[in-house]
């Protein structure tokens, strides 16, 4: 399916729809993402039925912050299409979809780790590659690249960036 | 987890069979264990022998590759996802290159199309051949050891003649690739793809009949297909399953659909299945290296030519093994101070890449790699993310190891052939 054709055809389950680059992107109210993921997926034309990837982009300056990207992709008709929700900079969550893409377990643990975004339902959000006792949220845009102090012989090293000799 | 031995002691005769059984131990496998390739840890739940629950736990590798690149130039980004999964740098590269080369509008030239896939399938042996060479080792294969990684050194040293590396090549760029083929590649390649095929048939003569190898891997580690796609298992683990998927074949990308070549696929989804695909695999990829010394023929450029995309500088190894030619720094430096500007602003900002985002899929030999790359303009990345196939595929290890026993979690470890620099990033 070429991308205009896929593009008129998602809009009948979600109306805003973009295509950039002969790539399509469905803008979804974070309310209603498990209903229009199901429709996608239950679509026979569309049937998009694989989660490829899934992870978020950090705008401070824009309303919603924070954006959620699904990358979904059909295993019978090898088209893809990208799923974004904008969710706000105050308490940001959306609900999990793991019990419906069992592979999104470990991207969403990896989303909450880097950005802080909450899925809700999700069977254990617990940080996945940073260590539990982290503090932050380190691919957020507000935090610095490294900036951490480092146990060395009884005391503190600042950071590269920060150390003075 | 289920059925912890952390529960409340029931009542009863503690000797009996049925409160023996319940008693389970929770051990650590890794993160420092020779058979967990790298720093995986694996939090298992044995009730003797038998693995009851399985837990495992990354992160012990994460460098912040993908904050990195946030802060450096859209070129320095190829010298740090190079690094990512260390064992499949060419993949890395490519899937970068060619997200940002579709943001940017711009195809490289066919030459540098055939390189890059020359060099990848190049890649994907190197990579199968350090599978082969370690799985060997945990199953107790220590010959398939030395053999494995004898024939990698031989596509290592193609590779450090022609990008100056073993690793970490950064020899895909932006537009193209960084150089040609030094003088006499061609023939060493052709040599190396003349002498593989027996020395694959080598292996199979050790391993396929092997009576340790099989009691090893057959039956051992089954995934059936429907699990796989549910975990979203990508690679030759999927294909082992029976999914003739594909990411070369199904959306084609850099001229894969130009050439010949079978998608392996198994039935019996074991860890003899994955054995299989993976040595065939190497076979396939023989038949696509010699069509690109076909192709390598026609000579041609192996970089776009628009002076705003294409690095300034002129290379070649001079006498003293610098490589710099003399004739473009004395351009710079004494004739042209335009040239000056121009490679000044090249070095230290780069290519500006116009406002966009794209998902990029390439079939590295663990399976499906993805970069999803967004720019806002500027001369630096807004965000990388990196869809590893190895941080993906390590879900289903739960689903193999729970019911097997606890010497097989090695054999199914090894059969997934996960990369810690590549899920942790």
């Amino acid at each position: 399916m070429i991308a205009a054709e896929l593009a008129e055809r998602v809009r009948a389950i979600s109306p805003d729809v973009v295509i950039a680059r002969d790539e399509v992107t469905a803008f979804v109210h974070p309310e209603e993402l498990l209903g229009t993921l199901a429709g996608l997926r239950d679509d026979a034309e569309l049937s998009f039925d694989a989660l490829s990837s899934l992870t978020v982009v950090d705008w401070p300056d824009r309303v919603p912050r924070f954006w959620v990207a699904y990358e979904l992709y059909s295993m019978a008709h090898r088209h893809r299409l990208r799923v974004k929700v904008g969710l706000p900079a105050e308490d940001p969550r959306v609900a999990s979809i793991t019990p419906m893409f069992p592979t999104a377990n470990w991207h969403e643990r990896e989303a909450w780790d880097f950005f802080g975004v909450v899925f809700e339902g999700h069977p254990d959000l617990v940080r996945i590659l940073l260590p539990d006792d982290w503090e932050g949220f380190p691919l957020r845009k507000t935090e610095e690249l490294g900036g951490v102090d480092t146990r060395y012989q009884g005391a503190f090293i600042p950071p590269v960036d920060r150390r003075t000799t | 987890m289920s059925g912890s031995n952390l529960r409340p002691a029931t009542t009863g005769d503690p000797m009996s069979e049925t409160e023996f059984r319940q008693e389970t131990m929770v051990i650590n496998m890794g993160p420092q264990h020779p058979s967990t390739h790298g720093v995986l840890r694996l939090l298992l739940e044995l009730d003797g022998e038998t693995v009851v629950a399985c837990k495992p736990i990354v992160g012990y590798l994460h460098t912040g590759i993908e904050k990195n690149t946030e802060y450096r130039t859209w070129m320095q980004g190829i010298a740090y996802v190079t690094r990512a999964d260390y064992l499949s740098p060419f993949f890395n590269e490519l899937a970068y290159c060619l997200a940002v080369e579709r943001l940017l509008g711009i195809e490289a030239p066919p030459r540098a199309q055939v390189l890059r896939v020359m060099f990848c399938e190049m890649n994907r042996i190197a990579s199968h051949l350090v599978w082969l060479a370690t799985s060997g080792l945990e199953l107790g294969a220590v010959s398939v050891m030395l053999y494995g990684f004898r024939e990698r050194e031989q596509i290592l040293d193609v590779f450090e003649a022609a990008t100056g590396l073993r690793m970490n090549h950064a020899y895909i760029r932006i537009g193209g690739v960084i150089m040609d083929l030094p003088p006499e590649s061609t023939e060493r390649i052709g040599d190396f793809i003349d002498m593989m095929p027996g020395r694959i048939h080598e292996f199979e003569t050790l391993l396929s009949t092997n009576p340790i190898w099989l009691e090893r891997n057959v039956g051992v580690g089954v995934l059936p297909p429907e699990d796989a796609l549910r975990f979203g298992v990508t690679g030759p683990t999927l294909r082992a399953s029976g999914v003739p998927r594909d990411v070369r074949k199904d959306e084609p990308y850099g001229g894969y659909d130009t050439y010949e070549f079978d998608v392996i696929t198994r039935s019996t989804a074991d860890c003899f299945a994955r054995y299989e695909v993976r040595l065939e695999e190497m076979k396939q990829s023989l038949r696509i290296i010699g069509q690109c010394l076909e192709r390598l023929r026609e000579p041609g450029p192996v970089m776009v030519e628009d002076p705003k995309v294409r690095w300034p500088a002129q290379l070649e190894v001079g006498p003293d093994g610098i490589g710099n030619s003399n004739a473009y720094v004395q351009h710079i430096m004494e004739e042209s101070m335009e040239a000056l500007i121009h490679h000044f602003k090249m070095v230290t900002e780069g290519v500006h890449v116009p406002e966009g985002e794209t998902y990029q899929v390439v079939e590295s030999p663990r399976g499906e790699l993805g970069y999803y790359v967004v720019s806002d303009g500027e001369h630096r990345p807004y965000r990388v993310k990196i869809r590893d196939p190895s941080f993906v595929n390590l879900q289903a290890t739960a689903e193999m190891v729970e019911g097997g026993l606890i010497a097989d979690a090695i054999a199914v470890i090894a059969s997934i052939d996960p990369v810690m620099g590549g899920v942790d990033r």
